[in-house]
């Protein structure tokens, strides 16, 4: 097959691809307002999707914050604008980079997790024992978990930057002199709600694609146990894809918007 | 294919008992695969009948059509009088709460305990046994009838291959079914564990009087606890009678389900 026509093919099952998940979609938000509805599990995901990637999402957030400041300090003091890195990395971190490595983080840890352990429930048929136990499988397992995901995500963000700003404010504690709490205001000062705003918005579709890509993937895993491996890597893929389209979309209505 | 000879004695007759499962004509395919062409069969009350077929040969596609997990391209599915392809959500719910299936591969649900396992279909189908505040004697009565009331807080990757499958009997058991649908119940386990299986089976067809379907290509197994057989071969029912009929037919194809 000539590199054009693999082109081709890979294009129309990208879109296939996005034409299934957009029923998929589709039935999630028939499902959700359809009873019954499963608290105890939406609230056991939220736990384990949310609450136990704190730790992986705060030591990323912290290290990023570190980084950023050491690597940009040199060229403000160069420009005698150091005195700007608060506003610098307020503003980068909570408008873009938070929600993003957030976002990709979740991508690694739950869409992976979550196409996996769907897809090894298809394989090992414990779906269908949901089904057979009278169980709407979709509802209980899908339903809760792009739930999860959708709710937790922001909130993973928001203590995601709130580190990363720590982290920044140590280097410029430790190398600059500056106070924390003349580094929190002059970080906070340059903050408004263009930036808020947008930000907080695009980590609930962030979580949403997450979640969804990753039962998308796992509930319709095939091929045996080779299946699952495939399913879980596909999601990180796949949704990592997804994110910097969403991102890209969700700048430019921004500046529709806020004139950025 | 034509029979070699007609086998239509039964060990014990069952066909004046009144009939559970009622299959005509059953069609299903995959694509250009065609698995079912036309299968007949039905099963009688307190009757333990047992489907042969070659791996590939839609013995499991067949009992999958029966609770709803797959549905027939054409074809009469009829348990307990209900026309399956004809229910409604609630309704096929409701019937599937006199149907146990065990899965071949035991489908325990990875990230319960065995109680919560246990639990599942009982919070499920209230309408069954209505509201259950403690439901421990209930999982513990199901426990001991497979002799492993030691395991209750055990997690499924704690039991042994054999465990596995005798929990999954007994959470099939714990709604008190009046059909079983056994799918491959001795696969995968060692002859003496299999043995073991089998005597489980036996006493509880002895002691709650259920209806079986047995989907095996275990000749020992078949020999022990069939009462009636129906080999499957090509998608339609190929030779039906009891053991001993079919193990003495000369019909090549018949033949080569007992060859050892």
């Amino acid at each position: 097959m000539s590199a054009s026509l693999q082109i081709v093919e890979k294009a129309k099952t990208f879109l296939i691809e996005i034409g299934d998940l957009s029923f998929f979609a589709g039935r999630f938000f028939k499902e959700l307002l359809k009873a019954p509805f499963e608290f105890k599990e939406l609230l056991r995901q939220c736990y384990q999707l949310g609450y136990r990637s704190l730790v992986l999402v705060g030591v990323t957030g912290f290290i990023l914050g570190l980084v950023l400041t050491l690597q940009t300090r040199p060229t403000l003091i160069e420009f005698g604008a150091v005195s700007w890195m608060p506003n610098m990395v307020g503003i980068s971190i909570v408008r873009e980079l938070g929600p993003m490595i957030t976002a990709l983080i979740c991508a690694g840890r739950i869409a992976s997790g979550i196409g996996a352990e769907l897809g090894s429930m298809r394989v090992t048929e414990q779906i269908d024992a949901m089904e057979v136990s009278g169980t709407n499988p979709f509802k209980y397992l899908v339903v809760t978990r792009i739930l999860a995901t959708t709710l937790m995500l922001p909130l993973l963000v928001i203590v995601g930057d709130a580190i990363a700003l720590y982290g920044s404010a140590l280097v410029e504690n430790f190398k600059g002199q500056v106070s924390f709490q003349l580094y929190f205001n002059r970080a906070f000062d340059a903050l408004g709600y263009s930036d808020l705003i947008p930000a907080t918005v695009k980590s609930f579709f962030f979580g949403f694609v997450i979640g969804l890509v990753g039962c998308y993937k796992g509930y319709y895993s095939k091929k045996g146990t080779a299946g699952v491996g495939v399913a879980a890597n596909t999601a990180v893929v796949f949704t990592s894809m997804l994110l910097f389209i969403i991102d890209f979309v969700a700048v430019f209505v921004s500046d529709i918007f806020y004139d950025l | 294919m034509p029979l070699e000879e007609p086998i239509q004695n039964l060990k014990e007759d069952h066909t004046e008992k009144e009939v559970m499962i009622n299959i005509e004509g059953l069609h299903k395919s995959f694509g250009s695969n065609h698995v079912l062409n036309g299968f007949n069969m039905k099963l009688h009350r307190g009757e333990n009948l047992v489907i042969m077929g070659k791996s590939g040969s839609g013995k499991s596609v067949m009992i999958k059509c029966l609770v709803g997990l797959i549905q027939p391209d054409s074809g009469r599915v009829e348990v307990m009088g209900r026309k399956i392809t004809s229910l409604n959500q609630q309704s096929l719910d409701e019937l599937r709460a006199d149907i146990g299936f065990l899965f071949q591969g035991s489908a325990l649900y990875d990230s319960m305990t065995v109680r919560e396992n246990l639990e599942f279909p009982l919070r499920r189908h209230k309408n069954k046994l209505g509201v259950i505040t403690d439901t421990t004697p209930l999982v513990l009565e199901a426990l001991e009838n497979v002799g492993l009331p030691h395991t209750i807080d055990l997690m499924p990757e704690e039991l042994s291959g054999g465990m596995k499958r005798r929990v999954a009997i007994a959470r099939t058991l714990i709604l008190k079914p009046k059909i079983i649908l056994y799918d491959e119940p001795t696969s995968g386990l060692d002859p003496i564990t299999a043995k073991e299986i089998i005597e489980l089976m036996r006493n509880i067809q002895r002691k709650y009087g259920t209806s079986s379907l047995i989907i095996t290509h275990d000749v020992d197994c078949a020999r022990v606890i069939s009462e009636r057989m129906i080999l499957l071969v090509d998608g339609i029912n190929y030779a039906e009678g009891t053991y001993a009929e079919l193990s003495a037919s000369a019909d090549p194809k018949v033949q080569a389900f007992f060859k050892k």
